[in-house]
């Protein structure tokens, strides 16, 4: 079962993926990037990380794809070519550069073995406390400055956000 | 049982695509997703290797990345929006403002 889930989601993940990149229209990309992110959020609850599945669909699926379609239809889609005239030679040099790239990494993920310590955080004690509570255990304790720092940046690419989109005055 | 190999090679394919799409697309929004999509694909590999290993601290980390990458995207398509208004273009190769 899930092993078959796997594989079914890994697909629609890698199709999705390939969509992205290759749709003409940037609004297709965008849905397609949408469907890339949901298929990974399963991932997440598979994994045992609830909570990441659900911040996932919020943050990417609902606010930065959404984001995105935004801005595509406030600066026009340029559904165009997909590469600039007279380049054939650049998507076949990407495609054998990212090929050898996935080569080194896959060559480095199956050669090296995946020892270390295990943790505290095996799946039965996340299912007595539940993956929320103890993730929240962990954030606001272990990592209580870096989640004040990420709070200040939020803040800071608000406000940034804000002043560069702003009309110049004239 | 799935092996957590196999969710670090998914993911290595995911990223190898976004790069791809980074170094082929034309289209700044599009190269903006890809980036995107290569942030996910190495969040896979956090949840995967956390899961592996018992710990939570690979949570903790994609956490922190769904927030920064937030950040980004606001900042990111707010710098598109003022580089359209200018050169009115989402070609990558039409902005070569720095370019002497």
């Amino acid at each position: 079962m899930e092993t078959l889930l796997f594989v079914v989601l890994g697909a629609v993940a890698v199709a999705a993926a390939g969509a992205v990149v290759l749709s003409k229209n940037a609004v297709h990309s965008a849905l397609f990037l949408l469907l890339n992110f949901i298929s990974l959020a399963v991932f997440y609850v598979v994994l045992n990380a609830q909570f990441l599945a659900v911040a996932q669909v919020i943050v990417y699926a609902g606010a930065i794809v959404v984001l995105f379609l935004f801005v595509i239809m406030l600066i026009g889609g340029e559904a165009g070519r997909l590469t600039a005239p007279g380049q054939s030679i650049v998507p076949i040099s990407a495609a054998i550069l990212s090929l050898i790239f996935l080569v080194a990494l896959a060559y480095g993920i199956a050669s090296g073995a995946l020892a270390g310590v295990q943790g505290p955080a095996s799946e039965d004690v996340l299912a007595q406390v539940g993956n929320v509570q103890a993730l929240g255990q962990v954030l606001y304790t272990d990592y209580l400055l870096p989640v004040q720092l990420v709070a200040v940046l939020l803040l800071v690419a608000m406000v940034g956000a804000v002043v560069l989109a702003k009309r110049p005055k004239t | 049982m799935i092996d957590t190999s196999s969710y670090l090679i998914l993911s290595a394919i995911i990223f190898a695509i976004g790069a791809a799409g980074v170094l082929v697309r034309r289209n700044v929004l599009v190269i903006f997703m890809c980036v995107e999509m290569m942030m996910n694909a190495v969040n896979l590999s956090l949840v995967a290797l956390a899961h592996q290993f018992h710990q939570l601290d690979g949570q903790i980390f994609v956490f922190l990345v769904m927030a920064v990458a937030a950040a980004e995207v606001a900042v990111g398509l707010a710098i598109v929006m003022a580089v359209v208004r200018h050169k009115d273009t989402t070609n990558v190769d039409q902005i070569n403002l720095l370019k002497g």
